[in-house]
């Protein structure tokens, strides 16, 4: 069995906040796997979510940058959560991953 | 106005006085000097875990240098941190401070009544306060300083007194010890939202 490390659930950043006409790009939308309900997502509440992309130039010794942010509610009825980043996540990472941490942990 | 009577030397002083124990003051400010609020806080009082840190429950650390190493709680630090141990041989996780956000504990305990560790406290981790002198030394020898850490010989008596006794009980149940050295991780298909830790 390969050994894994990942310590956190993945997840897809689907789109920002909107309406059918205006856009809120301070929300985030992100859909977690193997969440499909507000009730399972409630555990997700308050955690940290860090959207993670390599760039050329190296910073601080390192070609990753990592963009950090927090869930902060529900969004519809199935599973979908809202996440506020420190900085607004761009439109181009709409469909990209993101990992969703497991601490603040409340276990 | 209590008074005082106190005798007096001299032949013709009269050999007694009477004044008054507390003087008016000589002196009073222009303005009222406004007295302070009195403060309604209490001390600060200890901020209590939730219920699954027990002592001698198995963590599971998440972040940091021993993230997913299964650890021992042994007990809560007065500065909110909790104290934790791998064991050393086990794992690699010394004694050490960890911050309770940032684990999960598991349902798995191990009994630690066995093990003394109430010599522990917030102060015996603090850090040691570096001298700030020597600028211009400081920073052409900092190649130096970039050697190997040197663990005091206390931390390494102190590690090897907690994890004997806590390596006796770990040996008394079935498994925990490879338990122990393994690591956690999530894999395909997990939940963590329905797993029961």
């Amino acid at each position: 069995m390969p050994e894994t490390h990942r310590l956190y659930v993945k997840g897809k950043h689907l789109a920002h906040q909107r309406g059918k006409r205006n856009s809120h790009p301070g929300v985030s939308l992100i859909q977690i796997e193997g969440v499909s309900s507000p009730m399972e997502a409630q555990f997700y509440f308050g955690k940290r979510v860090a959207y993670v992309y390599r760039a050329k130039k190296e910073i601080k010794g390192s070609k990753i940058r990592v963009i950090w942010g927090k869930i902060t509610r529900s969004h519809g009825t199935s599973g979908v959560v809202r996440a506020k980043f420190r900085s607004n996540l761009p439109p181009k990472t709409f469909g990209a991953s993101v990992r969703i941490m497991l601490y603040p942990s409340n276990i | 106005m209590s008074a005082v009577t106190k005798e007096i030397g001299g032949a013709s002083n009269g050999g007694k006085r009477v004044i008054p124990a507390n003087k008016a003051s000589k002196w009073y400010p222009a303005e009222d000097i406004p007295a302070l609020k009195k403060a309604r806080k209490t001390a600060v009082r200890h901020a209590v875990l939730r219920e699954s840190l027990k002592p001698g429950a198995v963590l599971i650390i998440l972040a940091g240098r021993f993230r997913g190493k299964r650890v021992v709680l042994l007990k809560a630090l007065e500065d909110g941190t909790l104290l934790v141990t791998g064991p050393f041989k086990v794992n690699g996780v010394p004694l050490r401070r960890v911050n309770a956000a940032y684990v999960i504990a598991t349902s798995t305990v191990v009994d630690i009544a066995s093990v003394d560790v109430s010599s522990f406290s917030a102060a015996y981790f603090a850090h040691e306060k570096k001298s700030k002198k020597e600028g211009e030394a400081e920073f052409f020898g900092d190649e130096e300083k970039k050697q190997k850490k040197v663990i005091s010989e206390a931390r390494i008596a102190d590690q090897k007194a907690v994890d004997t006794a806590l390596l006796a009980e770990i040996k008394k149940v079935p498994a925990l010890k490879a338990y122990l050295a393994s690591s956690f991780s999530l894999k395909k298909g997990d939940k963590p939202h329905l797993m029961k830790f």
